[in-house]
């Protein structure tokens, strides 16, 4: 007979900032059917809004350790720091879509709940606890992107991307539900601190190092690391170019946020094995993304490349391991975040002849026309290089000195390398902007308010980062400590 | 929290560069007035540094330390002694005067111009000051990226291929060195449970000898050695000076190499005594090499600028054959080189520019018989010259002598073939020479040629100044900087003694 299990208790305050975020996507969805029809501005508002209320709640919540629905969602400094940064980056991708979709001509309300829906399961990632849960809030947050990354209806590469996404997508979301269920049978449960308890007895057992095989290819895909990275080029070229920078920043925080989790509480024991997985992975990531991003001519490829080798950067640091690894790799992410939503914003504010100005080419004399513009984009392209004083130089720094650290020299030697090649494809952007004349007609820049403001944010952000980074590598240190306990 | 004077000097470029940033693009006047303001008061508020330092004091000086990156140990400290004391008045000194030769060269985006410089300026002077491995390192890398704009933005034909170059050669450098320092940090850390990048710190502790050492020494030569430029790391460099406009040309002679001959004295030597013992012949053997070649090198070139660029690299190897004789003539000849190298290359590349922009050429073959036309630049001209030749009288002898000195009580061989070095050098120089300002008039526009402007003068009479003072009156300046020398060398052999006994 089966014992009697008790109704979980409902503790919504748990979800709180998910929760605000779900609200207003259901908020815009009902303004969107009021009037007025031909205006949907007023909507990328409301999600604002939304977000800005789930960013307070993050802040009131901080510090705290709950758990709740049978320890499947957690809320802890680790799930809030990752909230942030998601959040940090919906914020201003919701900034630069009223910009962007508004010049476009295709704002609409289900764009924005869209967004804000796979907000709400990126959030939930983070706070997962359960592999179930991962599984659900992955697919809440993909199913969303799938359908933003065809939102150009008529556009037949935006058709392209999505349909590639959720092709490959759904093929990865199904190798990650197969490794839970081979986790699942060979500890039985699903819940990460008991799959812990259950593996440490039963050690390398294969059945558990299939599963994790299993589901790294699942968080591979998602975190576009190389062999599993074919997807990302055409998608981020084919995307409207906000939610590429979505599914570059958010998507990927997200899956590192759960896959971090996964690794370091539930398959703690089996780390030796992940960890040498996880070495040639960085090593291969890294290297792919720099060399092949070295041939792009289309930015938005490049800049797909540029963050499928950032992702090797950041594998580096699962690999170090210990506290300073993940912590590392925290603030790489939120580094990462600040300058990857800038640079494909400013891109997305960039327009030649009525197109998107995609190509590095069309960049060809930015300087001379919109020096505040070029600026800021050389500043983003900088930071992704890992020049001082800027964000992505000190999380560079925080990252190598944790590999160095757990001994790992031979891979910090090649990711250093990768960085100097990286600078080569970055500074081309830089030529074009700064150096070169431009054949025809010139590009056009008509940035918003909302535009104006946001860029001026990811400014800022990757200055303080860079000049400032006490206070947010500590907090990414303190995000860490839950899941070493 | 004070500010003490060498922040102030460092940071008062960047300063005024973003006070440039609020002044409208269209008053160009006013930009280059600006520029050349703060680079001025900058260096009148550098002056201070010369008189108050005390050159009988090995120990650092006007230090300043402040919390900056607590967990991690870096912080923000600066100091100088009598090695960065030089550079950073050479830096100081010659950026005005880069700006001013400027003031028409550069017609285009003159606002960004000025502001690049002045950023350059707080880049290479935070390189010179700063006490912390990670300050410096941030120092290192920030005054790249100004230097690649002012080769890649305002430069000649060629000019983003060796802006590109330059920044690759650089960067590739500096990364194995940025995996060298960590690797020190926790080494350092491990054995007496201090994490910090702090230099005065990390220089206290005698790091065993072996293989770790070994390729610390050998990634951090390899950042300074691109920087030198050591052969057979040069060959960015010719590219970087033809294609840089003169100012540029100027600032990277006068002080963007001296970056990495300053690296080997401030890290290598100090840090890795043994390791920089046992590398000292390879070194020697480079910069011996380097003396030669670039000699050659220079002879056959048919351009003013590319000569000179080549000459550098001859030059910079009498620095580095001073710096690794390890013993104090040859490493005060060394440091006294290196500040002759700025003056004398620094002239002759705004000569080369003055003379450029009357003709838009730089190609020996398109003067011959400027003293004829031009009296007062060809005098000018020759002073330079001599001074790079190294004639008793000038300051380039002076350092040259030292050094070679140093060198022969180390090899007597390879200090008598770097010798050869400025015979070469006599041989080049004087030859380019008599092409450019004697014989007949060969072409027809170089009579219309117009001398010297009051602007130009007043250019060059600063560097002439120092080219004199330091030959007839060299123990003024290594007076500071040879109490600092002994320390240091005293240093690397109790360290290297100390590491022989375990």
């Amino acid at each position: 007979m089966s014992p009697v299990v008790p109704p979980p208790a409902v503790a919504l305050g748990v979800l709180l900032p998910v929760l605000v975020v779900l609200a207003a996507a259901a908020v815009v969805l009902v303004l969107d059917v009021l009037p007025p029809r031909d205006s949907k501005a007023h909507l990328g508002g409301v999600a604002l809004a939304g977000i800005i209320g789930a960013l307070l709640a993050i802040v009131m919540r901080w510090g705290t350790d709950a758990r709740a629905f049978r320890d499947m969602v957690l809320l802890d400094t680790y799930a809030l720091y990752f909230d942030l940064v998601i959040c940090y980056a919906a914020a201003l991708i919701v900034m630069f879509s009223m910009d962007y979709l508004g010049r476009t001509g295709s704002e609409s309300g289900e764009y924005y709940s869209l967004l804000l829906f796979s907000t709400a399961g990126m959030m939930l990632m983070a706070s997962a606890g359960d592999l179930i849960v991962v599984f659900l809030a992955l697919e809440l947050m993909s199913l969303s992107l799938y359908v933003l990354a065809g939102f150009f209806k008529q556009r037949l590469t935006s058709g392209e991307a999505s349909m590639k996404y959720f092709l490959l997508g759904a093929f990865a979301s199904s190798f990650l539900l197969y490794g839970i269920a081979l986790i699942y049978g060979a500890t039985g449960s699903t819940n990460l601190d008991r799959i812990a308890a259950a593996a440490a007895t039963r050690n390398a057992e294969p059945m558990v190092l299939i599963g994790l095989a299993m589901m790294l290819v699942g968080f591979g895909f998602k975190i576009s690391s190389v062999p599993f990275h074919m997807w990302a080029p055409d998608v981020y070229e084919g995307a409207p170019t906000s939610v590429t920078a979505f599914i570059a920043t958010g998507s990927k925080a997200a899956a590192f946020a759960a896959m971090i989790r996964v690794l370091v509480v539930a398959l703690r024991g089996a780390q030796p094995d992940w960890s040498a997985l996880l070495w040639a992975l960085a090593a291969l990531t890294m290297t792919v993304g720099n060399v092949v991003a070295l041939a792009q001519s289309n930015l938005k490829r490049l800049l797909a490349y540029s963050s499928i080798a950032h992702v090797g950067y950041m594998l580096m640091g699962l690999v170090a391991g210990g506290g300073p690894g993940p912590g590392a790799v925290l603030f790489y992410l939120l580094a990462y975040t600040f300058t990857t939503v800038g640079a494909f914003g400013a891109i997305a504010l960039c327009a030649r002849a009525g197109e998107e100005a995609v190509e590095v080419s069309d960049y060809a004399g930015l300087a001379r026309r919109h020096p505040v513009l070029a600026a800021t984009l050389a500043l983003f392209f900088l930071s992704l290089i890992g020049i001082p004083p800027l964000a992505g130089f000190v999380a560079k720094f925080y990252l190598f000195g944790a590999a160095v650290r757990a001994g790992y020299i031979w891979l910090t030697v090649i990711a250093v390398l990768n960085s100097a090649v990286a600078a080569y494809y970055y500074l081309r952007v830089i030529v074009y902007m700064y150096m070169r004349e431009p054949d025809g007609e010139p590009v056009a820049v008509a940035p918003s308010l909302a535009g104006g403001l946001a860029l001026t944010l990811a400014v800022a952000g990757i200055v303080i980062l860079g000049l400032m980074p006490a206070p947010f590598a500590d907090l990414a240190q303190v995000a860490v400590a839950p899941l070493l306990r | 929290m004070s500010i003490g004077l060498l922040t102030a000097v460092t940071f008062l470029p960047a300063l005024g560069a973003l006070a440039l940033t609020a002044v409208p693009r269209r008053l160009v006047e006013a930009h280059r007035a600006a520029g050349l303001g703060v680079t001025l008061l900058t260096l009148a508020v550098s002056l201070p540094l010369w008189f108050r330092f005390d050159g009988d004091s090995a120990d650092m000086q006007f230090e300043e330390l402040h919390r900056w990156l607590p967990s991690l140990g870096a912080g923000y400290h600066v100091g100088i002694d009598g090695i960065s004391l030089l550079l950073v008045l050479l830096t100081t000194f010659l950026t005005p005067l880069a700006l001013a030769s400027a003031w028409h060269a550069i017609e285009d985006r003159t606002k960004e111009f000025v502001i690049t410089m002045l950023l350059l300026e707080t880049g290479m002077l935070g390189v010179f000051v700063s006490l912390d491995l990670f300050l410096f390192f941030v120092f290192w890398e920030a005054m790249l990226i100004p230097m690649y704009l002012v080769i890649g933005v305002w430069g000649g034909g060629n000019r983003i291929y060796a802006a590109v170059k330059f920044v690759l050669y650089t960067m590739v450098g500096s990364a194995l060195m940025l995996v060298a320092i960590l690797a020190l940090y926790y080494q350092h850390g491990a054995a007496t449970g201090i994490y910090t990048f702090d230099l005065t710190t990390l220089v206290r502790w005698v790091m065993p000898p072996g293989a770790g050492q070994s390729l610390m020494f050998l990634a951090f030569a390899l950042a300074f050695a691109i920087k030198v430029p050591l052969f057979p790391f040069h060959t960015w460099l010719p590219d970087a000076h033809v294609e840089a406009p003169t100012a540029g040309s100027v600032i990277l002679a006068g002080v963007l190499l001296k970056m990495g001959t300053y690296g080997f004295l401030r890290f290598c030597l100090p840090l890795f005594p043994d390791a920089s013992v046992a590398f000292a012949p390879l070194v020697f053997a480079l910069a011996v090499i380097g003396i030669v070649y670039g000699a050659f090198v220079s002879t056959v070139q048919p351009d003013l600028k590319k000569l000179v660029a080549y000459s550098s690299v001859s030059h910079l190897g009498f620095v580095m054959l001073g710096l690794f004789t390890l013993n104090q003539q040859g490493v005060v000849g060394g440091v006294i080189q290196m500040i002759n190298h700025g003056l004398s290359t620094g002239a002759l590349f705004l000569m080369v520019g003055m003379i450029y922009e009357r003709r838009h050429t730089r190609l020996i073959a398109d003067f011959g018989g400027l003293w004829k036309v031009v009296p007062a630049f060809s005098a000018m001209f020759l002073v330079v010259t001599l001074s790079s030749v190294g004639l008793p009288g000038l300051n380039g002898f002076v350092g040259e002598f030292l050094v070679l000195v140093g060198a022969f009580q180390v090899s007597g061989v390879l200090a008598a073939v770097a010798t050869t070095g400025i015979i070469f050098a006599a041989v080049y120089l004087l030859w380019m020479y008599q092409r450019v300002a004697f014989g007949e008039i060969a072409h027809e526009e170089n009579r219309r040629l117009s001398d010297l402007t009051p602007r130009e003068w007043a250019v060059l009479v600063p560097v002439l100044v120092f080219i004199v003072w330091i030959g007839v009156y060299p123990s003024v300046f290594t007076g500071k900087t040879e109490a600092t020398i002994a320390a240091l060398l005293a240093q690397v052999e109790s360290k290297a003694a100390v590491a022989l006994v375990r």
